[in-house]
């Protein structure tokens, strides 16, 4: 029925989030076979950088996302500034100019939320280095909906209140170190 | 799966909704019209979306106070300046030269587009001249767009927003504060008709020279989008001017080939000889 990709990857990451996703990003190969959807907290004027930033620094292909486009494996996908970033149930992504959630938009649980929907157990949800509380309750979502879920090791983080948070709202959720990360998902996708 | 209940309670959801108010919600975007139906009704404090739907069937007075968690947009006055600052510098130049103009902010909310759009004309000199129509789906949007009064906490932000636009006055010139509010001087609508006006079920009402329609299309499905698009095709003058949100555009719309990219960075496009 769903035309949706069976997996994907949702990446949450706040204060000191541009150099955990130049750690974490470059090491995935150009073939990974999932779309990985990401908000990262940045002020809004240096968000349309982004994806300039990353692709420079990737294999993969890395772009702005935006409204109505369907969702392609091995393409990263960033939320615009000012824009909430979410996906449907067929995979098309969708942006809203909703309000803040807690102070956030884009809000790392408004596309979790969204994509744990989406994906279902399907979904592999991480949340990294941040100094806010936004995420924790996407990364739950993730989980309720038999989804993986993945915390950056709040010790060595930059910031570490927001994997904290996700920790403490999931506790089923799996700690890892950042460099340990791209190689969880490279191994999830030899399952 | 629980989540699969959820999404066959939105259907009949909306589909009440529409059959017994027609207002009708049921194209708009899922993803964000879910999200807002599972913040309303856990603000109702209902067990189920089957519950919220009992309730709004059964009682009229739930609609205004459900269509608040559907529809109402917080915007901000001059957002993205780089837009006011577009149609300042590139459109109304071109709008200078009709001894009278229409101007058309579909989606008005509660009217912060609406008295930017107001203040830029005054300040362009073209105010006296123009028309402008503000129209939303909901009635308590349009009051309070109709009241024009903001909290002073936001003027701040709006004030940055306007210098940034190029805004040749002050915006403390345009409202007087009272109590922790600002209130915007009502001659600003003098030449405003607000009127409840829906893009998913209502048409074309006059011919206009300039349609601002930003972030509003951005909740539609793509059926819904054309047909949006084409009542802006239709109802726009020869040449005149369409606006849509910066993360907008009309790229995958049928009706794509009837307009030119007149500003492209700023989402601002002009329709074609017919």
């Amino acid at each position: 029925m769903s035309s949706a990709p069976h997996r994907a990857v949702v990446i949450g990451a706040s204060a000191g989030g541009v150099q955990a996703l130049l750690a974490l990003l470059p090491a995935l190969p150009a073939d990974f076979p999932w779309p990985i959807f990401i908000v990262l907290h940045v002020p809004a004027d240096r968000s349309n950088v982004l994806a300039s930033l990353f692709e420079a620094q990737c294999g993969l292909e890395v772009k702005e996302a935006e409204d109505k486009e369907t969702a392609r494996p091995g393409v990263v996908y960033f939320a615009p500034s000012d824009y909430h970033l979410l996906v449907e149930e067929n995979g098309d992504l969708a942006l809203s100019s909703d309000e803040a959630i807690n102070y956030s938009r884009p809000s790392i649980d408004v596309l979790f939320e969204s994509a744990a929907d989406a994906y279902g157990e399907g979904l592999i949800g991480v949340i990294l280095t941040g100094a806010n509380n936004d995420g924790a309750a996407g990364l739950k979502a993730v989980h309720a909906a038999g989804g993986v879920a993945l915390v950056q090791d709040p010790a060595a983080a930059y910031a570490r209140t927001m994997p904290q948070a996700a920790r403490q709202a999931c506790n089923a959720a799996l700690v890892l170190p950042l460099d340990r990360i791209a190689d969880y998902l490279k191994g999830l996708e030899r399952e | 799966m629980p989540h699969q209940t959820e999404d066959i309670e939105i259907g009949l959801l909306l589909e009440a909704l529409y059959q017994r108010y027609h207002y009708d919600f049921r194209h708009y975007a899922r993803a964000s019209i879910k999200r807002r139906l599972l913040q309303a009704r856990s603000h109702f404090n209902m067990p189920s979306l089957t519950a919220l739907q009992e309730r709004v069937l059964h009682d009229p007075e739930m609609l205004p106070r459900l269509l608040g968690f559907l529809t109402v947009q917080v915007s901000e006055m001059f957002r993205d300046p780089s837009y006011f600052r577009a149609l300042r510098e590139q459109v109304l130049p071109h709008l200078r030269t009709y001894p009278s103009l229409k101007v058309w902010i579909a989606g008005c909310s509660t009217g912060e587009e609406l008295y930017s759009m107001a203040i830029l004309f005054r300040e362009e000199g073209l105010f006296d001249r123009t028309l402008f129509y503000a129209t939303d789906i909901n009635p308590e949007a349009l009051r309070a767009a109709e009241a024009g009064i903001y909290p002073l906490d936001r003027i701040r932000k709006f004030t940055e927003n306007h210098q940034k636009s190029g805004g040749r006055s002050s915006l403390s010139d345009y409202y007087t504060a009272d109590y922790g509010r600002a209130v915007f001087d009502k001659s600003l609508r003098a030449n405003v008709v607000f009127s409840d006006h829906s893009l998913v079920t209502d048409a074309v009402f006059a011919e206009m020279q300039l349609i601002s329609c930003r972030n509003v299309m951005i909740y539609f499905d793509r059926g819904l989008q054309d047909r949006a698009v084409g009542l802006f095709r239709e109802s726009l003058a020869r040449h005149g001017f369409l606006g849509v949100g910066s993360k907008e555009s009309l790229r995958f719309s049928q009706h794509a080939a009837a307009f030119s990219e007149f500003v492209l960075e700023e989402k601002i496009y002009r329709k074609r000889e017919a």
